[in-house]
């Protein structure tokens, strides 16, 4: 094809970062973009600067995607969540170099967030087919009646990630959403985007519909209020949002009664319950 | 002749009710600062049955500061001691269970059956059933050492005084937290014999507080910062101010508000039992009921026979006397309830629903509103949307399952709903694409301590009942 | 609507089975639970007093013993005619039950002795357990309408129910209903204990009267459980029911078990608040029972005295 000469000479092909929205890769339909440097100040990329119309389609996305991805079986969900865990080993180079390049991490830390980032959807994957069981309920009521709850999903969820650990925070945040059965709107860490967008991009090769994962970029406290106020939207993860940021949130939230949580802990199936209704079932027992 | 039951009225004579009622902070009786009193009425009748203190800020100052008081107590005491107090409050309510029906009727308007055979044993149950969990806690699945949140301000509403009292503080005393309770305005009274029960029972000096008042009040409890974690039930719209209230703050929030369940018969359903379905789903308790299956949703092909069957029902049912041990339905609890299903019922008169009212005589005097449904009602009616809190069905057909669901989904409420149908894979779809919390299936209107209950969506936030309803009274690792 | 009865089903199998099948099921949980609410109401003063009355006026007075002789039958029409021989107000009871070969005995003495009006009751088709050939079920019907009987209470045949053979219960009834003609009034007996669910006591309850029962009954009094409140509100259901069906109305005779005033008591309060006011008379519910008679009459002698009575104070047959 070319000599090596030539090949010296190439000329890299750059990415252009776009959201992901209903398992397309749209840019912002404002056309807005912003600049994200490295951690010494250089330029990296120019990301959309999601709009509220993005978001509002986002969700949209999502709640279409809902009863297929809720509706899956849990067996079925557990493997797309280690699906995704398998895709991000196949870039798990790619990840590293980014968290590098942005948060300034040496690359041995840079790979430890990546290896667990991984081992997180694997541990959350495990998680589909289990919840019900160690959460739900049989229970002993009075009267010819068999009674159970189960946790059910909530439907969509908001997700503010994190800055930073801007990959394994945002898997922290995200993995548990998935697990229970809900679709979700990642606002992407504003400083640190790449993981986000990378991850992004192993997403969409990892059997997960489109809907059940949305990714933007951009300013969360651009869109914070406008995901608070927004009534398609179940809960929200504040985990990302700063105090002030988060009191907004819970105000605006009340108005369709949103469930709200942020997290100061690491993994757990409190997570996952968090972003989970329960569903009691009544039923005589009779001849 | 015809068969006419004669009246049958259950005796005032157990209960005696003073003139005036104080407050009760740091296990005793103590009159408010402000010295200012409401009173409360026999909705049935009129007739003012006292005159409750009425709880400024400064009272629930006091009230937190009893709690914070009896947490030290309550909270370091061996877990089994704790729940040996509920078992002891528990065995007084059963003992003075006739006590607390007849006032509870007197005070709410609710038939004596009711209070006599569902309110008053239910609440017995609710403190046996938590006692049992207070030296269990590290099983409640939030953690090996779950915590109390400390003093928890309970707001509590008028249809179920003395039930949603027990759904309150039973929980809360079992995991070791301390109460600031408000009763609703216009039923405190079977809540001010709780405190009479707390001291017979010995429990310790403000572990339970107990203030009077209005809204005023309530949310002078919210907007307390000696206040750990809010319990709320009542209206969505309250709940809401509420959610905002405690924004920003570290308090925990749990919320049972308000519902526009789906009752959905399918054309196998078994008919007679769905017709009492349908009556105890939307007529029990007047209807004052946050999970009433305020929608029926009827397959189409059985909606002229289910009708007729219900409308042959509710000429049976017995509007009147709530004291008389044959009423099926009571009073309207006050003025203001009464004028809201007024509204609300004229409004699907106008909007062009058809109104079906049972054939019942109103007394003279108190507040009544008889058994009604509406036919031709839609999804855009106001009475198929809004809570009428009421005596007062809305019936919708459909067609296929799908229709029924998405029908039955279309609300921004999530509290209940039901399901009548022979087939049971069919159930089990149902319940599982009900967008609701509780989900009652050839059956409605069912409650047991160890059932949660609590909505979706707008209907609330948390559990009440069983396992997960206790683990809203925990902290634990999140 | 279909008027009459015979239109229900034309006696094939296939087609009792597709009548059948139009019938909505029964929740057991949900019948007890109503049928329990029931017996909640409380019966007072001046309903209590109309209750009594009616409830006497509803017995079927049964002996049904292989120890019963002449002389006890003789007694209980007595007892029949002047339930309470110091209270000439108290109502005479619905009809005599007996045994086949008591029927004359029992007809003549009831005629000799001012119970003309009082009907009597043969327990026919085999009774107990219906074990018999269609020859004989005929002979013991045929034999206890020669002998005065116009009341005629036969059973089903369990086993076939239970075992799909409808055709043949069905034929049977409409065989035997055609012996009464207009002599006699069927009872057709479901022996509920036997068929065990709801569902089947409802079906059961349908096949009889598409096959032109006058009345449905409940049991023999020979098998546990008998005339049980949520069992007979299903049958008040299924006349009222087959009512709106056709316009005709079916009596109901729950029998087994009712033994005291309050018992008899909440059986009214199942016919008023299930199939209504016009089932309230003897003509269409019947009590079968023995023992219940003295305990109604206690207690009218405490409604009308204000004092409690005692067994003594009241005949013993």
């Amino acid at each position: 094809m070319s000599n090596s000469k030539s090949r010296a000479m190439r000329l890299d092909v750059k990415k252009t970062y776009k959201l992901f929205i209903g398992g397309a890769f749209p840019r912002s339909e404002s056309g807005r973009t912003y600049e994200v440097t490295d951690s010494k100040g250089e330029f990296i990329a120019n990301p959309s600067l999601a709009s509220r119309k993005d978001l509002r389609d986002a969700v949209v996305a999502a709640r279409n995607a809902h009863s297929g991805w809720a509706g899956a079986t849990a067996f079925n969900r557990g493997q797309i969540l280690y699906r995704i865990a398998e895709m991000m080993e196949g870039r798990s180079a790619q990840f590293v170099d980014e968290i590098i390049a942005l948060e300034g991490l040496t690359p041995s830390a840079a790979k430890k967030q990546v290896e667990e980032a991984i081992d997180l959807w694997v541990w959350y994957s495990g998680w589909c087919d289990k919840i019900g069981s160690i959460y739900g309920s049989t229970n002993a009521v009075s009267g010819s009646f068999y009674n159970f709850t189960i946790p059910d999903s909530l439907g969509v969820v908001a997700v503010f990630a994190p800055a930073k650990p801007s990959l394994l925070g945002l898997v922290h945040s995200l993995a548990p959403v998935l697990a229970g059965g809900n679709t979700a709107v990642v606002i992407a860490s504003e400083k640190y985007p790449l993981s986000a967008i990378t991850l992004s991009e192993a997403i969409g090769t990892s059997d997960v519909s489109g809907g059940v994962v949305n990714i933007l970029t951009g300013s969360a406290a651009e869109l914070a209020p406008w995901a608070a106020s927004h009534m398609d939207i179940d809960g929200i993860d504040a985990t990302g949002l700063n105090s002030t940021l988060e009191k907004e949130v819970r105000i605006a939230g009340a108005d369709n009664l949103k469930r709200i949580s942020s997290f100061k802990d690491g993994a757990s199936p409190q997570r996952v319950l968090a972003f989970m209704e329960n569903k009691t079932v009544w039923h005589p027992i009779g001849v | 002749m015809t068969f006419e039951y004669s009246s049958a009225p259950e005796s005032k004579a157990i209960v005696t009710i003073d003139p005036v009622y104080k407050l009760f902070i740091g296990g005793k009786f103590v009159a408010p600062k402000g010295g200012k009193t409401f009173t409360t009425i026999n909705p049935a009748t009129e007739e003012v049955l006292a005159k409750i203190a009425y709880a400024e800020k400064s009272d629930v100052d006091k009230a937190v500061k009893a709690a914070q008081e009896g947490l030290k107590v309550w909270s370091k005491m061996a877990p089994s001691e704790r729940g040996k107090y509920l078992y002891r409050i528990a065995r007084i309510m059963q003992e003075r269970a006739r006590e607390f029906a007849v006032l509870e009727t007197m005070d709410n308007g609710k038939p004596i059956r009711e209070t006599r055979d569902i309110d008053i044993p239910l609440s017995a149950a609710h403190f046996f059933y938590h006692a049992g969990w207070a030296d269990k806690l590290e099983h409640a699945g939030v953690g090996s050492n779950p915590k109390p949140y400390g003093v928890v301000g309970q707001i509590i509403p008028w249809n179920f005084p003395l039930l949603m009292l027990a759904w309150k503080v039973a929980p809360a005393l079992a995991t070791g937290n301390s109460v600031v309770l408000k009763p609703a305005e216009t039923t405190p009274l079977t809540a001010l014999l709780f405190a009479q029960v707390c001291q017979q029972a010995e429990l310790p000096a403000g572990v339970v507080n107990i203030v009077t008042g209005d809204g005023a009040t309530g949310a002078a409890i919210v907007n307390h910062p000696g206040i750990n974690k809010i319990a709320f039930t009542g209206s969505t719209d309250v709940g809401k101010l509420i959610a905002r209230s405690v924004a920003g703050t570290d308090k925990g929030l749990t919320l049972e508000l308000g519902g526009k369940g789906a009752n959905i018969v399918f054309e196998d359903a078994p008919l007679d039992e769905t017709v009492e379905g349908i009556v105890n789903g939307i007529f029990f308790n007047q209807g004052h009921v946050c999970c009433a299956g305020s929608r029926l949703l009827v397959q189409e092909n059985i909606q002229d026979e289910l009708l007729e069957k219900l409308k042959r029902r509710m000429s049976q049912i017995r509007l009147g006397d709530p004291l008389d041990k044959n009423t099926d339905i009571g009073a309207i609890n006050s003025r203001e309830q009464l004028e809201k299903i007024t509204e609300l019922a004229i409004s699907g008169d106008t909007e062009g629903a058809e109104r079906f009212s049972a054939a019942c005589t109103i007394p003279a005097k108190g507040f009544w509103y008889p058994p009604t449904f509406f036919t031709g009602v839609t999804q855009a009616h106001r009475i198929a949307r809004e809570e009428i809190f009421g005596p007062v069905l809305s019936v919708i057909s459909f067609r296929t399952p799908q229709e029924a669901i998405e029908k039955a989904n279309n609300t921004p409420f999530g509290l209940s709903a039901g399901v009548w149908t022979d087939k049971g894979s069919r159930i089990l779809w149902t319940a599982k694409h009900l967008r609701a919390g509780v989900i009652w299936a050839n059956t409605f209107n069912k409650f047991d301590p160890a059932s949660p209950f609590g909505g979706y969506k707008e209907s609330g936030w948390g559990r009440e009942g069983g396992r997960h309803g206790l683990a809203a009274y925990l902290k634990g690792a999140k | 609507m279909v008027t009459t009865a015979g239109a229900l089903t034309d006696g094939s199998l296939s087609s009792i089975k597709g009548f059948l099948k139009t019938l909505s099921p029964v929740d057991q949980v949900g019948a007890d639970a109503r049928a329990a609410m029931l017996a909640t109401r409380s019966i007072k003063t001046a309903s209590k007093k109309w209750a009594i009355d009616m409830a006497i006026s509803m017995i079927d007075l049964t002996t049904l013993e292989g120890a019963d002789t002449d002389g006890k039958v003789k007694a209980i029409c007595n007892k029949a005619i002047r339930p309470d021989p110091t209270d000439p107000s108290v109502p005479h009871v619905g009809a005599i039950c007996v045994y086949n070969d008591m029927v004359s005995v029992a007809r003549k003495h009831l005629d000799e002795s001012g119970g003309h009006d009082i009907p009597v009751a043969a327990v026919s088709t085999a009774f107990p357990s219906g074990r018999a050939s269609l020859e004989v079920k005929e002979r013991d019907t045929k034999d206890a309408i020669a002998n005065g009987a116009t009341e005629i209470d036969m059973v089903i045949d369990r086993g076939a129910f239970l075992s799909g053979d409808l055709e043949k219960v069905f034929s049977e009834i409409v065989y035997i209903k055609s012996l009464c003609g207009d002599k006699a009034h069927l009872k057709v007996i479901l022996e509920t204990g036997e068929l065990v669910t709801y569902d089947n006591v409802r079906k059961a309850s349908f096949l009889a009267m598409a096959a032109g029962a006058d009345f449905i009954k409940t049991s023999t009094g020979k098998v546990a459980p008998a005339a049980t409140a949520p069992v007979v509100l299903v049958m008040l259901e299924a006349v009222r029911d087959f009512h709106q069906m056709t316009g005709v109305r079916i009596g109901v005779k729950p029998a087994g078990g009712i033994r005291t005033t309050k018992d008899a008591i909440k059986q009214l309060v199942l016919v008023k608040e299930t199939a209504g006011d016009e089932w309230l008379n003897p003509e269409l519910f019947r009590i079968g029972a023995s023992a219940l008679l003295n305990d109604l009459l206690m207690q009218r002698q405490k409604l009308t005295s204000g004092h409690y009575g005692g067994a003594n104070y009241v005949t013993l047959d």
